[in-house]
């Protein structure tokens, strides 16, 4: 080794790689600080770079570093900043969670929504499963309570659900129900009696004993792989009613359904699934409030869901995606672009189902423009304004 | 460790020009002897890496194509089992034992990608390509082999690896993929290439592209890639292209714009995206880069 032309003596050397493993440990932990996975594995592969003709130019070293320590694009993206920050001292430029935006804003609908579920879940109401299952709930009094009130509200709108109590009901019902739901459509798909193929190995050793003649045929069930949902929430203004209830039925359809991912849109396009993974209801709905914003600033779907299209639907759609669109259809951009964003969207999944919570009102006809021009590309347009109208959903979403 | 400019001469050589960060991550690969996992878009000639790496290192290519429903039998290994259905057959009256160490060894087995990479004599290049299509349990075996580097098959016993081979995964980004794999693996992110990087790419592949021709073909295309197109032509259709036009005795692009106009079905596969190319956008295009 040696420094400005002069080589360093034992001493010296020893005092450079302790103090490059130092260095070397704190990158480590900047990293992990910024969400990036490193185990031990890499850091001492990066401790053997350093050792190596890398070091010369921080640019290889760099380079090396980028490909050792990044598992993915978003990663890969974020790595130069950072390590510049941290070796080189320069500035590292903060990024925002919102697709194509700059920094998002609180929105008072669903920071007030995560209160008043926060405050909710502390009177925790028990825990209701939908449909007259079996109820595992402790105490009788409590329970007939909470059933009694559950009863009462299933056919309510969300909109008139005006006190603390019945909201947060509400939500945790929506939650129990997206979780049952999904159970008994994973359940449903086991019990699809088709496609058996012959094993044949086991059906060989079998056969040895009866002289080759395979009399006993070993079956091999076909895996069925479950029905992946795609929830795309509407979070404007408009919808700030419905947005609170919708987030905790969505909440407990991710919790349920690891292959779920989840989208908010209003102006722009914020991929949730992450903050929905918190198994914290309330904080959850912290988390995307910080994400939510534009309440009021108008709705462009078409716009979003071209984003989408764009930027997401390749990795989270496939044939077996059945995509929610939870939505009033107020559109304030262009309806002819929301019709052939909707188009491209249909020929990337299985079934698009639009849920309006402006259909449980009476007398409603959906004639936004932006409404009209998306529905031709929908499968179901469906009422989403009560929790019965979300458990009517189930029959659909549990069909192939 | 290969030091990266031999990587990338070498790869030149064997008609792949790589950037530098590449070959950073080649010389990596088998400095720390892990399998390199390279993302991006279609087109961008993640493939074309493994057979370019293949030659370099002079070596057999070894490919598994991975898609939906993908399992061991066909990853890994197989047996005959209409031989085996003869063998028992022929064998009639022997004591069952001897039929089933006959039929289950090493004569009736058929190599599949997996187990033909880990036994070879010379490490070879094992490319598996398009892993986000398999699903999470074949990954989740995948990774199992990739750390072990040897096989069991319960009915001949565990097979070691002769030599550990170079292995290169690619994904589409079609389903994410496990952290336990992606940590296993260096990771490399493939962009489409710089217009200075494809004009060499062009001239290096399609012989009869002057240098001239070739810059203009990769800023054309650059500008068309920036356009908003449902499938950005990849490398191979810029190869496709260039093909064409020097086929069909192009010196320069803007002296034949009908030309340009009638060769882009080898750059645009979607009728929107025809549609959307008017011949107006493509002069304007071809003005820009003029």
């Amino acid at each position: 080794m040696t420094c400005c032309g002069t080589p360093l003596d034992r001493q010296e050397q020893d005092a450079v790689s302790e103090l490059l493993a130092t260095k070397l440990a704190a990158f480590t932990r900047t990293l992990r600080d910024n969400a990036f996975a490193v185990g031990l594995s890499e850091a001492s592969d990066a401790a053997r770079l350093l050792t190596t003709d890398l070091v010369r130019r921080p640019a290889t070293l760099r380079s090396a570093f980028r490909q050792l320590f990044c598992a993915r694009k978003a990663e890969w993206d974020r790595f130069d900043g950072l390590f510049d920050a941290f070796w080189l001292g320069k500035r590292v430029r903060s990024r925002s969670l919102v697709s194509g935006g700059t920094q998002p804003q609180n929105s008072p609908s669903l920071k007030s929504l995560s209160d008043a579920t926060a405050k909710g879940s502390q009177e925790a109401t028990d825990q209701v499963s939908a449909e007259g299952e079996d109820n595992h709930a402790a105490d009788g009094e409590g329970r007939m309570e909470g059933a009694s009130r559950i009863d009462a509200i299933n056919g309510v709108d969300f909109r008139k659900l005006s006190n603390p109590q019945d909201l947060a009901l509400a939500h945790e019902v929506a939650e129990n129900l997206a979780r049952a739901m999904r159970i008994r459509m994973t359940r449903r798909d086991l019990e699809r009696r088709d496609g058996y193929r012959i094993h044949l190995r086991r059906t060989i050793h079998k056969a040895i004993g009866q002289g080759g003649v395979p009399m006993h045929l070993v079956m091999r069930r076909k895996r069925e792989r479950p029905l992946k949902i795609v929830l795309l929430v509407d979070a404007s203004g408009s919808m700030s009613l419905y947005t609170g209830v919708f987030l905790r039925f969505i909440h407990g359809m991710l919790d349920a359904a690891p292959e779920a991912e989840a989208f908010l849109f209003h102006t722009r396009l914020a991929h949730v699934s992450d903050a929905m993974k918190e198994r914290d209801a309330a904080r959850a709905l912290d988390r995307l409030s910080m994400m939510a914003q534009g309440a009021g600033g108008g709705t462009k779907i078409g716009e979003c869901l071209a984003d989408f299209n764009r930027q997401h639907a390749a990795r989270v759609l496939g044939s077996r995606s059945c995509v929610l669109i939870f939505s009033d259809g107020y559109d304030t951009g262009e309806p002819s672009q929301l019709g052939e964003e909707m188009q491209a969207l249909r020929r990337r999944c299985r079934r698009i189902a639009w849920l309006n919570p402006m259909m449980g009102w009476d007398g409603y006809e959906p004639v936004a423009r932006g409404l009209q021009a998306a529905l031709p590309h929908v499968d179901l347009h469906a009422p989403a304004h009560s929790l019965q109208s979300l458990a009517d959903l189930e029959p659909y979403l549990a069909r192939l | 460790m290969p030091t990266r400019d031999g990587i990338a001469s070498g790869l030149a050589a064997a008609g792949y020009v790589a950037d530098g960060e590449l070959a950073t991550a080649i010389s990596l690969m088998a400095y720390l002897k892990r399998p390199l996992l390279l993302e991006g878009e279609a087109g961008v000639g993640k493939t074309a890496v493994a057979a370019a790496l293949a030659d370099f290192y002079d070596t057999k290519l070894i490919r598994l194509q991975c898609y939906e429903g993908l399992d061991q039998s066909s990853a890994l290994y197989e047996w005959n089992y209409q031989r085996q259905l003869l063998a028992i057959q022929a064998h009639q009256g022997k004591a069952a034992d001897a039929i089933e160490d006959e039929i289950f060894s090493e004569k009736y087995l058929m190599e599949r990608p997996l187990l033909a990479a880990i036994r070879q004599e010379k490490p070879p290049v094992l490319l598996i390509d398009e892993i986000d299509r398999a699903d999470e349990e074949f990954e989740a075996y995948l990774l199992e082999i990739l750390s072990e580097f040897q096989v069991s098959i319960p009915e001949l016993g565990t097979v070691p690896a002769k030599s550990i081979p170079h292995v290169v995964l690619t994904s589409n980004g079609t389903r994410e993929l496990s952290d336990a794999l992606r940590r296993r693996c260096l990771y490399h992110y493939v962009d489409y290439p710089e217009p200075d990087r494809e004009a060499r790419i062009i001239q290096a592949r399609v012989s009869g592209s002057g240098s001239a021709l070739s810059v203009q073909i990769a800023h054309m295309v650059q500008a068309i890639r920036k356009e908003d197109l449902r499938k950005r032509p990849g490398v191979a259709e810029t190869l496709d292209w260039a093909a064409a036009l020097v086929g069909l005795d192009v010196q320069n692009l803007q002296d034949k714009p009908e030309l340009v106009h009638e060769t882009l079905l080898c750059l645009i596969k979607t009728r929107e995206d025809r549609a959307r190319l008017r011949p107006e956008v493509v002069n304007r295009l071809m003005g820009k880069v003029a």
